[in-house]
């Protein structure tokens, strides 16, 4: 395979038109419609990471550099995986053993990859807006892998991905009406916000979940439900997504304690019975195990998509790579974007 | 210096500044000058010898007062037609010693007179007091706590005993510390669209609040130097009727923008206080109808791109305002918000009442310190081509209408 084939799904529009974006720097800038383009295009590549031989050239010949200034292991490693699957160069970049350590401002960092003629970046930041100021100085596209409290949008289209898969197992497609109920740190979690604006973009119910302490303000105006009671929050929930409690919140100004989080805000068994009968569990990882969710729950083969949502995210990733580098590498029908649309 | 000729400007409208009688708006008169002095005003006629200006039906004001800067930056205050400004004591190093404020107020002489702003505490940390009377000595016109607020209320009670005794008005930033800390936003859609730090607008309230208890305490004068909240102007006004020594100001950003300006991550609309909800705006421009508002002031803080080409979180607080404060001003003129006597009350003869100098009137005995503006001159702001040091203004691009078409401190004339 010399390159990926463009998307043989007809509802889209032809070419290029099907994703207008230089970048993918949040959910907010994408119609339903493209969000949808992604999942679909996703697709092809479960398929082949399921196979015996997990590669093709699509992207052969390309750098990618993951430039990441705040840790991670499983999104590095999942955009890494991502982009040799697809026969891609891949660097990554540590922010410990980088400059930016020494001072260096993230424009210059940027105008720095830019000049080493790279494909695309991958950017994960600890400050929100980051990947936006360094999308705008550098020519090749940029994915957000997380910045601040902002978007993680790839882990948003990995869990869409997950929930479009379980609901067609059971013989549905539409997100329309899908009860998903977000539980945990809401004010700290850009994986919080890129699934509020994908869910409610596909017209889920969303209702989210928090002490008051970790509740953002005005969170309604999001087209979702706040609630501080996690036993109301999931009463007949179709999708219970739960977040990860930051260590350095576990204790002090936010919450009490993380026996005492548990105890209002656990995922148990028990407490699971009050979602509906099929529901579905969810965490983006990594787990808190006996803090926000409980091992039984995590490991419940029946009720847990939490190795699916790693799966899924690799191939998501892989889609998002194709689909961004289609315009560098000429495919067919996918005409360089006019400065109005890169603006 | 050669003696400058006795200077009459002619066939404008006055606009003086007068806080009553009925020479309040704009009326057709003459002034005229000598030295740096004003000598008459109104019916005045040319004498033989003196240069005359004729200002076409311009308006004829007093030079802008600017109550509360972050930088002396000439070009962009003649600009603006202000020709004094009072410099927040956030300096490096901060404004904490005589002889630093004494530095300062000879600083802009003479085409631009400074009046440095005490810092409250030893290096503006909320602790310690400096020498608060030596520096009134060396020039400070007022004591402030710069760009933070006080925390430590036992620390404000004492500063502003001290300034009552001193006779200096204390100039205070209105943010509850604990609600503020890492808050770069005010909370609400936006902020969290943006997953941006933020906190409640009440933070300003709270520190409203307290601030004015304890100038009452120590029956001091307080000067709130931006009140931006209706919960706070609401404070301010009641504390007013009581006839608390309270005054207050804001800078038009407050007036004009709400928070959803910094949509995008615009970093020139990263402010301190950061920019509140329309409700609020709408507030602000109440406030500065009836009265409770005394003073708009531009703030000016330019800032380049080491301060402000970062993600919105790291970077620098400010923006440059001198060049807009007028025109943005007389906005409120033609919206019917305030009419032109208050423009005068705003822009000068407050600040100078506050600041205590002799000043922000037309009259004479007064330093010749004039402005003539074209309320209706229309230009665009083009944040690559400003006059101050940096083009950090979260009006880019924007049509303003009104500026100064000549300047004049103690009697000499200025590039604008």
């Amino acid at each position: 395979m010399s390159d990926a084939p463009p998307s043989s799904f007809t509802r889209y529009p032809a070419g290029g038109e099907a994703f207008p974006h230089k970048d993918l720097t949040g959910i907010s800038e994408l119609a339903p419609w493209q969000i949808l383009y992604l999942l679909d295009e996703a697709e092809q590549w479960v398929t082949l990471n399921r196979q015996a031989t997990k590669h093709v050239d699509a992207l052969a010949g390309l750098t990618i550099i993951n430039a990441f200034f705040e840790n991670s292991t499983r999104t590095l490693l999942s955009f890494e995986i991502a982009g040799k699957r697809l026969g891609a160069d891949v660097v990554n970049m540590h922010a410990a053993q980088s400059s930016v350590k020494k001072g260096e401002t993230l424009i210059d960092t940027a105008a720095t990859l830019n000049a080493m003629q790279v494909d695309a970046i991958v950017i994960r930041h600890a400050s929100s807006g980051a990947v936006r100021l360094i999308a705008d100085k550098v020519d090749c596209p940029v994915l957000n892998a997380g910045d601040g409290r902002h978007e993680h949008p790839t882990q948003a289209l990995l869990d869409a991905l997950t929930i479009r898969q379980w609901m067609r197992a059971r013989g549905e497609e539409e997100f329309n009406g899908l009860k998903v109920a977000i539980c945990g740190d809401i004010l700290h979690s850009r994986v919080a916000r890129s699934n509020i604006l994908l869910l409610s973009a596909l017209g889920a119910e969303v209702r989210v979940c928090a002490p008051p302490a970790l509740m953002p303000a005005a969170i309604e105006q999001m087209r979702v439900s706040p609630y501080t009671n996690f036993n109301e929050a999931i009463d007949g929930a179709d999708v219970v997504m739960m977040l990860r409690l930051q260590n350095e919140r576990m204790s002090g100004p936010f919450i009490p304690s993380a026996r005492e989080y548990r105890h209002l805000y656990g995922l148990t068994t028990e407490r699971l019975k009050r979602a509906a009968p099929h529901a579905l569990v969810m965490h983006p990882g990594p787990m808190n195990r006996g803090v926000e969710i409980d091992s039984d729950v995590a490991d419940s083969i029946e009720r847990s998509a939490i190795t699916r949502q790693v799966e899924m995210g690799v191939a998501i990733r892989m889609a998002c790579l194709d689909v961004l580098t289609r315009r560098a590498r000429g495919v067919p029908g996918w005409e360089p974007l006019k400065a109005e649309e890169t603006a | 210096m050669r003696p400058m000729a006795p200077l009459t400007i002619t066939g404008g409208r006055l606009l003086t500044g007068q806080k009553s009688g009925d020479k309040r708006e704009p009326a057709a008169g003459a002034i005229r000058c000598d030295g740096d002095r004003i000598v008459a005003v109104g019916d005045v006629t040319p004498q033989d010898g003196d240069r005359v200006i004729d200002a076409r039906g311009k308006i004829v004001m007093p030079g802008i007062i600017d109550l509360g800067v972050f930088e002396i930056d000439k070009p962009a205050f003649h600009f603006g037609g202000i020709t004094r400004a009072a410099l927040m004591p956030d300096q490096p190093p901060p404004l904490d010693y005589p002889a630093r404020v004494r530095f300062a107020a000879s600083f802009g002489k003479p085409d631009l007179w400074v009046h440095p702003i005490a810092a409250a505490t030893r290096g503006l940390e909320g602790g310690e007091l400096p020498e608060l009377g030596l520096m009134r000595e060396a020039g400070a016109k007022a004591v402030s706590s710069g760009r933070k607020w006080i925390a430590d209320s036992g620390v404000m009670l004492r500063v502003l005993q001290y300034t009552a005794m001193l006779g200096l008005p204390f100039i205070t930033h209105a943010e509850d510390a604990g609600l503020a800390a890492d808050a770069v936003a005010t909370d609400g859609e936006t902020a969290t669209r943006l997953g941006l730090a933020s906190a409640p607008a009440e933070a300003e309230a709270l520190a409203v609040a307290r601030d004015i208890a304890l100038a009452e305490l120590a029956g001091a004068h307080i000067h709130i130097r931006q009140v931006t909240t209706a919960a706070a102007l609401d404070l301010v006004r009641a504390a007013k009727d009581r006839g608390a020594k309270v005054t207050c100001g804001v800078t038009p950003a407050h007036f004009m923008l709400s928070d959803i300006a910094v949509n995008g991550y615009l970093t020139f609309a990263r402010l301190s206080p950061p920019l509140r909800a329309e409700a609020d705006r709408q507030a602000v421009r109440r406030a500065l109808a009836d009265g409770t508002i005394d003073v708009i002031a531009s703030g000016h803080d330019p800032r380049g791109p080491e301060d402000k080409r970062l993600p919105f979180a790291d970077a620098a607080p400010g923006m440059a305002g001198a060049e807009t404060l007028l025109p943005l001003t007389l906005g409120l003129v033609r919206d019917d918000v305030i009419d032109m006597a208050r423009v005068a009350d705003l822009l000068c003869a407050n600040p100078a009442a506050i600041l205590g100098v002799p000043a922000g009137q037309l009259a004479a005995g007064l330093e010749a310190d004039i402005a003539v503006i074209d309320p209706d001159r229309p230009w665009i702001v083009d944040s690559d081509r400003m006059a101050a040091q940096a083009g950090n203004t979260p009006f880019d691009r924007q049509p303003m209408q009104g500026r100064a078409v000549a300047l004049f401190k103690g009697g000499m004339e200025l590039k604008t």
